[in-house]
């Protein structure tokens, strides 16, 4: 195949020495898989964990463990202010206030959160705080439909238990949104706005700005879905202005079951209560509850601490390395991603074209060959990749596909692993007699 | 590549992918089902019909991998002539083999060509793959028994596939 061309990064990237020393943080990294080098392009799926992140959560294990917020002891207190801090630190990562975070499990959980808001608003739970959050018919919700199911399933909930109609912004044949008819989508009717900043599929970056304007000038609120671009680009939800966002920790560095929901500090004081029971309350009778403030009042029972403090650990790693740097790293990746498989005969790219604002992620059709067997191919030369339809059906079939084969980079990926996985798909329609 | 993955792509199923015996359904069957593999999408409606106790025709349509288009074509050539009594063993013997993670065999006497989906019971994530169709097979073949008599119109049953 065609090389692409010699990769060209900004000043600020980092550098291949610093990817090189980074990679020793992720011992994983060491391994094989099926006689060859692990080469990690799945980390959109779910992110490698450096061991300071181990470490962290370690340490927090065999020193510091006790109940959060609960108890007089020291390693109540311990527990509870490193719980704390991280909330601080993982705020000032976003752009935000300490107080402004409510962890979760992941964005799927945060998600459903903010929408839950929505229904239990229009059937009056809340109060009059709340009808900023209620439905009715009549109204419009807007998503796209570049979504992942997880902020678009919800939507279809609040849809249905509201009568509000669910409308969305389409794709267009470039694979990106057509934003050219915002204007008559996001109207006096719409009352919120739920997208995702990056696709999960396409890898494109949406101009967020430009949705949150026409949201303020209808009124309308906005919840940006962050998954994939939080842990990849600088951000700042404060400046971006959005009213609601969510995370997942481990698409970040950070270990499965933390993520968190942003929210603007009226908002969350106005919302009523998620999952309710312990640590959601100030006063509990046998037949009413206070429910306490933000962002307590939504995180029912026991949280998950370690995990808290693993994701603060992740957050440290990143701004230590830094977000512009790793950012302008990625882009370089994406973008000899995206050259690269334009040049292999039979391969398309779903997304916006090599040049176009994307993050280090491309999804591929593969003509006369399903994904599946694309993934199984690759794995066989140690190469990790998602296949399947990513949690997006309607994407994959907008461009007339079931599935795609999707490859997405990180801090720790390098160009010569981007070069492996090229080779490895320009041999596939070979492999499977497609083609000439 | 690995001795595995030529397991896992034998010869015989590159070439039953591509062949697809038994595509094609018709607006009437005994028995149908549709079944839809949520970690992919892939999809296959399977319709059998009955001559008495015995499997007189299957037909189907799908999309989907190599393995699960290569495994609806050999179930195709193994299923005509079953009685359901084998048909049911045959499916439990398939799902048992495709569960086994490497320890079990089909039996070549009743699987003939199937046995080139021995490999697939290696690979976790594509077992679902190739029970796709047998799911679909299993689940129309109620269908029709349901309904009662051959050649009554079946009802269309849709599910997801559990194997």
């Amino acid at each position: 195949m065609t090389s692409p061309s010699v990769s060209k990064t900004s000043p600020e990237a980092l550098t291949l020495a610093e990817v090189t020393r980074i990679r020793e943080d992720f011992p994983i990294f060491g391994r094989q898989v099926n006689g060859h080098p692990l080469v990690y392009l799945d980390t959109a799926a779910t992110s490698q964990r450096p061991l300071a992140v181990l470490g962290a959560m370690r340490s927090f294990d065999l020193q510091h463990n006790g109940s959060v917020h609960r108890g007089a002891h020291t390693l109540a207190a311990e527990s509870t202010e490193l719980f704390e801090t991280v909330r601080a630190e993982v705020a000032a990562f976003l752009g935000a206030d300490a107080d402004e975070v409510v962890w979760t499990k992941n964005a799927t959980e945060g998600l459903n959160l903010i929408a839950s808001a929505f229904v239990n608003a229009s059937a009056g739970r809340g109060g009059p705080d709340a009808d900023i959050f209620a439905l009715h018919p009549g109204d419009e919700i807007l998503i796209t439909e570049s979504e992942h199911h997880s902020n678009l399933v919800p939507w279809q909930e609040v849809s249905a238990h509201t009568g509000a109609t669910l409308r969305w912004i389409p794709l267009g044949d470039d694979g990106e949104l057509r934003l050219d008819l915002l204007d008559d989508l996001l109207t006096e009717r719409t009352r919120v706005v739920a997208f995702a900043q990056v696709s999960n599929v396409l890898g494109g970056i949406v101009p967020v700005s430009r949705i949150v304007a026409r949201a303020r000038e209808v009124g309308a609120l906005t919840v940006l879905d962050v998954c994939q671009s939080a842990p990849h680009l600088p951000l700042d939800l404060h400046t971006l202005g959005v009213d609601f966002a969510a995370l997942s920790g481990h698409k970040m560095l950070g270990p499965t079951g933390v993520g968190c929901a942003y929210g603007r500090r009226e908002l969350w004081k106005a919302m009523p209560p998620f999952l309710t029971g312990g640590s959601t309350i100030t006063t509990v009778t046998m037949d009413h509850t206070d429910f306490i403030d933000p962002p307590e009042r939504f995180e029912a029972g026991t949280q998950m601490t370690e995990q808290v403090v693993g994701l603060g650990a992740a957050v440290r790693y990143l701004q230590q390395v830094g977000m512009p740097r790793i950012a302008a790293w990625e882009q370089m990746l994406g973008t000899r991603l995206a050259e690269g498989v334009t040049t292999i005969p039979g391969v398309r790219l779903l997304g916006p074209s090599a040049g176009r604002p994307r993050t280090g992620l491309v999804s591929v059709d593969v003509e006369g060959v399903h994904a599946h067997d694309v993934g199984q191919l690759l794995d066989a030369q140690g190469i990790a990749v998602r296949v399947g339809h990513h949690c997006a059906q309607p994407v994959h079939h907008r461009y007339g596909v079931t599935a795609s084969t999707r490859a997405s980079t990180y801090l720790y990926n390098t160009p010569s692993e981007v070069d492996a996985f090229l080779d490895a798909l320009s041999g596939v329609r070979h492999y499977f007699g497609v083609g000439a | 590549m690995s001795n595995a993955l030529e397991d896992l792509y034998q010869t015989i199923i590159l070439e039953q992918a591509k062949a697809r015996t038994g595509e094609g359904i018709e607006e009437h069957s005994d028995g149908s089902s549709h079944q839809v593999n949520p970690t992919c999408g892939d999809e296959i409606t399977v319709q059998v019909d009955l001559d008495g106790d015995r499997v007189s025709a299957l037909r189907w349509e799908g999309d989907g991998c190599t393995i699960s288009m290569a495994s609806a074509s050999i179930l195709s050539e193994l299923a005509v002539g079953w009685d359901i009594d084998t048909a049911r063993d045959r499916i439990t013997t398939f799902r048992t083999v495709m569960r086994s993670r490497g320890a079990a065999e089909l039996p070549e006497e009743e699987f003939e060509d199937g046995i080139a989906l021995n490999g697939v019971s290696r690979f976790i994530m594509r077992v679902k793959c190739a029970m796709m169709s047998w799911v679909a097979f299993e689940d129309a073949l109620a269908q029709a028994l349901a309904t009662g008599a051959s050649h009554a119109t079946g009802t269309t049953s849709a599910g997801v596939s559990h194997c």
